[in-house]
């Protein structure tokens, strides 16, 4: 990163420390080369901006001071205009802007989404409230948190299934509307290791602030697990154990209408639960995958996301069978 | 329209005022049927399913509604150039002929629409179905407003209320016929001709 | 060549400078533009007052991650009641009430050139409204289950969430139809304005010499009938695609949700420059008046403000940059973009030029003019910034956005407003605004205001979207967003001095003279408030400047206290408002589902239009 970057960044951070940190959603971390591409170019524009900022407003303020009525002051002398002045002030703006033009053209042309032919393709589907994942040349279907390789280029392929929703990781790079019956293409080559939160970035209803989203950055090895990991069938449950009557449980009720689990259902109106139990956050990114919150979502979906499709089981689940059901979706990693 | 004979005053631009606010009107309205004729050609060729234009639209048929409403506009001038010239006679036959014309163009689209109804295309078809409806149901709306509005003054005229005084109402009248007339050209042009 | 005014053979008796009428029934037939200014001014104060608690519940919603407040529902109702109704219901009107009073008298004229269709507008923005609010409350009658059916769609409404399938109640419907109610009043308006200060003009008033202000209205109204039809358009494709069941916007039939986003923002973009253009206007003439200089640059002003109206045209795609366009398109909309900045450049600096070397009096008009064009700054260059499409990638949708728009709309055409405000009260209501108070005002604003906003540049940099109803603690944006609560909650109290000031001036305020501040236009030449007529004698205009001395002329000599002969003024008429309550009873047919209020709406328009048409009124 260079210095003069590195010197703003350093200042707006400590500038911000104190209202906190740190920033999962920060644009100003790039971590990818779209990414660092838009942030080079917005550092620019900032300098430029921060530049004409300071001399206009100081301008301004030497003038309403300077000249403020004071008793005796004379008659001012009627100007009406300066040929040459505004002239200079017309084109001062437009050279400064042709300065912010360049690199903008440069920048739209290196971040269209065009990705070498060996880039991995991720296909998007956004959906209220949720985002679904298919890795086409890999057979894998997933939701809500995407890995990815690190230093490997990656084709995104953007749609809707509903309204017209936007992805957004901001470490990774700028957002792309998903529109129903339209595929929007960003390409990315992530530089980090890392778990980069995002959310939609386009109002699609009730539930808009709660459909976020990760994308993992992981180590070539990684990966490769993650990948092994997701091609295959869910993970089996023991027998006689919680989460065996949870699967039961599970196979018998209503879940199976909107969710797949490899091998027990083919539900395709929710996220695919086939290896939830490895992802780190539920409900889109809303909460950890931990017991309490799985709990809490199973037993009541709409209560914690407005709107949700994922309605109360009516008479609604008890306790028990929810803690059945709890221990089934942790034991699917 | 006749309002109480107001000998015009004095105006900045030497235009009545009356005259100018339908300028500024007939301005508005081009951006009105634009936005409609732009989104017809943003869709043509979009339809997933038919019927098409090329199965349903008569050309010979709208041709004669097409020629119907240009001798129209002849009869608007016609009909201005007598009141004008204090031929009240002649002037009230005009008027009725152009309110006349105009009501044989609006029988001819709803024969038009009826029929293509009964071929199967409807508002919900398909895209050719709503952007053709809404663009000519808009262009038959103006033209339903018009010959109203023409009715009334060949009534005005009857009574005695209309004459070279106030001829300027019957001018704005024809501004406005001979716009929605120049707009049906170019739909019939876009729509019709050019397929 | 000049004229006297009076028209021939008046119908009703002449009118003495005592005569102004009386009663409720005066206000509801009156057809003075001046009252109409006064209608339109307190009926968008109060719309103020109403997008501005909006907001004050949301920020209160967002003062705290996860924040209880209000439901996520109300939360998006609350949004879009704020943009739309600050958009339609307070900023445009508050202008317009300018428009109404102000520019007659700028122009030397008796009134605008169609007395009744002015009150037309007034009567239907009022009815609009008063219709889009009502939805706050009529939940019930559409079996909601709840009170608030408020539109919730955003102020920009983007299909396909607003379609039927995705928003089933009658939410949307209620935003489409008060949107094509309010787009009438507009639209006639436009038309009655461009005439009037085209065709209006007192004798030696040539274009190159009308205030500013005035011209300024006159590029607003050009873009206000070139626009709206636009929106009108997509308004009906909506309508249509919601009660009569076509695919204009569905992507099922192959029809694109993106169509929408095109024509809105056709509108949308002249929109913004209907919003900031006339208080720019109010700038160009507050500042002059208070350094007793002229304005500097008067024809690049004028030629910037007309150049701002084309170009306005073709930049809309600004808004649509994570869309998808291609790069192509991007490029082009980008470069059109920062291609804009330059005419509005020239007028900041044109603005800064007059201030210098004048003699600034500091009243509390020329403190929101000047707090004006340092918050415009700050909202230019954050466009300018938008206007780069690789960076609004990160920036749109967030709440850099919603800093931008901000500085531009409340640092911009609010402070412009306030600016308006205290320099035309006197003229308006015969007394002068307390300037302690309104210093005061001006201040708690201007801290609030920056308070307020200046965090989201950096909340949105820092990954918040805009429309969220809450936020996660996670993102560590909490200690702004409540900072700019804070900011919001001072704005509040600073509405409350200004109403305070209101208040106090209807008894104790200082009573106006003729010309309060020694202004160069011609509003300053006639009693404060100006009699029923407005001028004794129409006046002929020597300069730009025509009240003032100047090296080309002596001032203008102000008309006699008393008309020389009697001047007709016409009466009011009941038509425009009988027109104009048609028009809601028409809009409510869809909702109820019934034929019988469509016809019954029509009947009504018709009948009130027939009887305008054929009313004796002599101008």
């Amino acid at each position: 990163m260079p210095p003069r970057q590195g010197l703003r960044l350093i200042s707006i951070t400590l500038a911000l420390s104190a209202c906190g940190g740190p920033f999962p959603q920060s644009t100003l971390h790039p971590r990818s080369d779209f990414a660092v591409g838009i942030d080079r170019l917005f550092t620019g524009i900032f300098w430029w901006a921060l530049a004409v900022f300071l001399l206009v407003e100081t301008v301004l303020l030497i003038t309403i001071i300077r000249f403020r009525h004071r008793e005796g002051t004379p008659a001012p002398r009627a100007t009406h205009g300066h040929t040459v002045m505004e002239i200079a002030w017309t084109l001062a703006p437009a050279v400064i802007l042709v300065f912010v033009a360049v690199p903008t053209v440069r920048t739209i042309f290196a971040t269209a989404g065009e990705a070498p032919a060996d880039a991995l393709q991720v296909d998007v589907i956004g959906h209220q409230w949720w985002w679904e994942y298919k890795y086409p040349e890999l057979g894998i279907v997933t939701a809500n948190e995407m890995h990815v390789p690190v230093g490997k280029p990656v084709r995104v392929s953007i749609t809707s299934a509903d309204v017209i929703h936007a992805f957004w990781a901001p470490a990774l790079g700028g957002k792309r509307d998903a529109i129903p019956g339209q595929i929007n293409r960003i390409a990315f080559r992530a530089d980090s290791v890392g778990d980069y939160s995002g959310q939609c970035a386009e109002f699609c209803g009730a539930s808009h602030a709660n459909m976020r989203l990760r994308v993992l950055v992981d180590s070539g090895p990684a990966f490769r697990a993650w990948v092994e990991r997701e091609r295959g069938g869910p993970a089996p449950q023991a027998a006689g154990s919680l989460a065996e009557q949870g699967r039961q449980l599970f196979a018998r009720s209503a879940c199976i209408a909107c969710h797949t689990v490899a091998g027990v259902s083919r539900g395709a109106i929710g996220p695919s639960l086939t290896h939830v139990g490895g992802r780190t956050t539920i409900a889109a990114g809303l909460f950890p995958n931990d017991s309490s919150h799985l709990a809490r979502w199973i037993a009541n979906a709409p209560a914690l996301k407005p709107g949700s499709l994922m309605t109360r089981m009516a008479p609604p689940l008890t306790d028990a069978d929810v803690a059945t059901l709890v221990a089934y979706v942790q034991s699917l990693k | 329209m006749t309002h109480a004979a107001v000998p015009q005053h004095h105006t900045s631009m030497g235009l009545d005022s009356r005259k100018m606010a339908f300028w500024a009107f007939i301005g508005s309205e081009c951006l009105l049927f634009s936005s409609l004729i732009s989104t017809y050609l943003v869709y043509k060729g979009r339809s997933i399913v038919g019927p098409y234009p090329p199965e349903i639209l008569n050309i010979p048929f709208t041709s004669l509604s097409t020629f119907d409403l240009l001798m129209s506009s002849l009869t608007m001038v016609l009909a201005l150039a007598a009141v004008q010239r204090g031929d009240m006679k002649a002037g009230k036959a005009w008027l009725f002929a152009t309110a006349f014309l105009g009501l044989l163009f609006l029988g001819g689209q709803v024969y038009e629409f009826t029929s293509f109804v009964r071929e199967g295309l409807t508002l919900q078809t398909n895209l050719f179905g709503c952007t053709f409806y809404v663009l000519t149901g808009t262009h038959g709306a103006h033209v339903t407003v018009g010959v109203l509005w023409l009715f009334t003054l060949w009534v005005r005229a009857l009574q005695g209320k209309l004459g070279p005084a106030n001829a300027l109402t019957v001018e704005i009248a024809g501004l406005y016929w001979h716009f929605v007339d120049v707009v049906w050209i170019v739909i019939f042009t876009v729509v019709y001709l050019i397929q | 060549m000049s004229h006297p005014a009076a028209p021939a053979a008046p119908a009703a008796p002449a009118a003495r400078h005592s005569d102004q009428p009386r009663g409720l029934a005066s206000w509801l037939t009156t057809t003075d533009h001046k009252r109409i200014g006064l209608l339109y001014f307190w009926t968008a104060l109060s719309f103020f007052l109403v997008g501005g608690l909006e907001a004050l519940l949301i920020r209160l919603q967002l003062a705290q991650p996860d924040g209880r407040i209000v439901s996520a529902e109300t939360y998006n109702q609350l949004f879009t009641m704020h943009g739309t109704t600050m958009v339609f219901l307070a900023l445009m009107p508050l202008s317009a009430s300018f428009f109404n009073y102000i520019v007659p008298l700028q122009i030397g004229a008796r009134d605008v050139a169609f007395p009744r269709l002015n009150a037309f507008s007034y009567w239907v923005f009022l009815l609009g409204g008063v219709f889009l609010n009502a939805s706050w409350f009529v939940g019930p009658l559409f079996h909601a289950g709840r009170l608030n059916v408020a539109p919730d769609g955003g102020w920009f409404g983007y299909v396909n969430l607003t379609e039927r399938q995705f928003s089933p109640g009658p939410n949307i419907d209620f935003w489409v139809l008060g949107l094509q109610i309010l787009g009438i009043s507009s639209l006639a308006a436009g038309f009655n304005f461009i005439v009037t200060i085209l065709n209006m003009r007192a004798p030696g008033l040539k274009m190159m010499r009308l205030p500013v202000f005035s011209w300024m209205t006159l590029v607003t109204q050009f873009l206000v009938i070139t626009a709206f039809p636009v929106i009108t358009v997509a308004l009906v494709f909506l309508l249509f695609d919601r009660f009569f069941g076509t695919h204009f916007y569905l992507p099922e039939a192959g029809a694109s949700p993106v169509l929408w986003q095109h024509l809105f923002w056709l509108f949308g973009h002249p929109e913004v420059y209907i919003l900031i253009l006339p208080a720019m206007g109010i700038v160009s003439e507050v500042l002059p008046t208070f350094t007793r200089k002229p304005l500097f640059g008067y024809t690049v002003v004028v030629y910037s403000g007309v150049l701002i109206g084309f170009m306005g045209w073709g930049v809309w795609s600004h808004h649509m940059f994570s869309v998808g366009l291609g790069p192509i398109a991007d490029s082009v909309f980008s470069a059109t973009t920062m291609l804009i900045a330059v005419p509005t450049g020239v007028k900041i600096f044109n603005w800064i030029a007059t201030l210098w070397g004048g003699d600034i009096r500091g009243t509390t008009a020329l403190h929101f003019a000047v707090g004006f064009i340092a918050m415009f700054i700050i909202g230019g260059l954050s466009g300018v910034s938008h206007a780069s499409p690789p960076a609004d990638l990160q920036q749109t949708d967030t709440y850099y956005v919603v800093a931008h728009i901000h500085y531009v709309l409340f640092g911009g055409t609010i402070f412009g407003l306030f600016a308006g405000m205290y320099y035309w009260w006197p003229k308006m209501t015969g007394r002068l605004l307390n300037e302690p108070l309104g210093k005061l005002h001006f201040w708690l604003t201007f801290i609030g205001m920056n308070l307020a906003f200046f965090p989201m540049h950096f909340i949105g940099l820092l990954g918040m979207p805009r429309r969220i109803y809450t936020y996660s603690a996670d993102l560590g944006v909490a200690g702004l967003n409540l900072a700019s609560t804070i900011g919001a909650l001072l704005i509040g109290v600073s509405v409350l001095v200004f109403l305070w000031n209101i208040l106090r001036t209807r008894r104790h305020g200082a009573i106006a003279p003729n010309d309060p501040w020694g202004g160069a236009t011609l509003e300053w030449s006639i009693p404060s408030p100006p009699p029923v007529y407005n001028f004794s004698v129409i006046p002929t205009v020597v300069g730009r400047l025509t009240r003032w001395k100047t090296e080309f002329h002596e001032p203008m000599r102000d008309p006699p206290a008393v008309p020389p002969a009697p001047i007709h003024v016409p009466g009011g008429s009941w038509w425009p408002i009988v027109a104009a309550l048609g028009l809601p009873v028409l809009a409510l047919a869809p909702l109820a589902h019934a034929l019988w209020l469509a016809l019954l709406g029509a009947a009504i328009v018709l009948f009130g239009v027939y009887r305008w048409a054929f009313e004796p009124f002599e101008v």
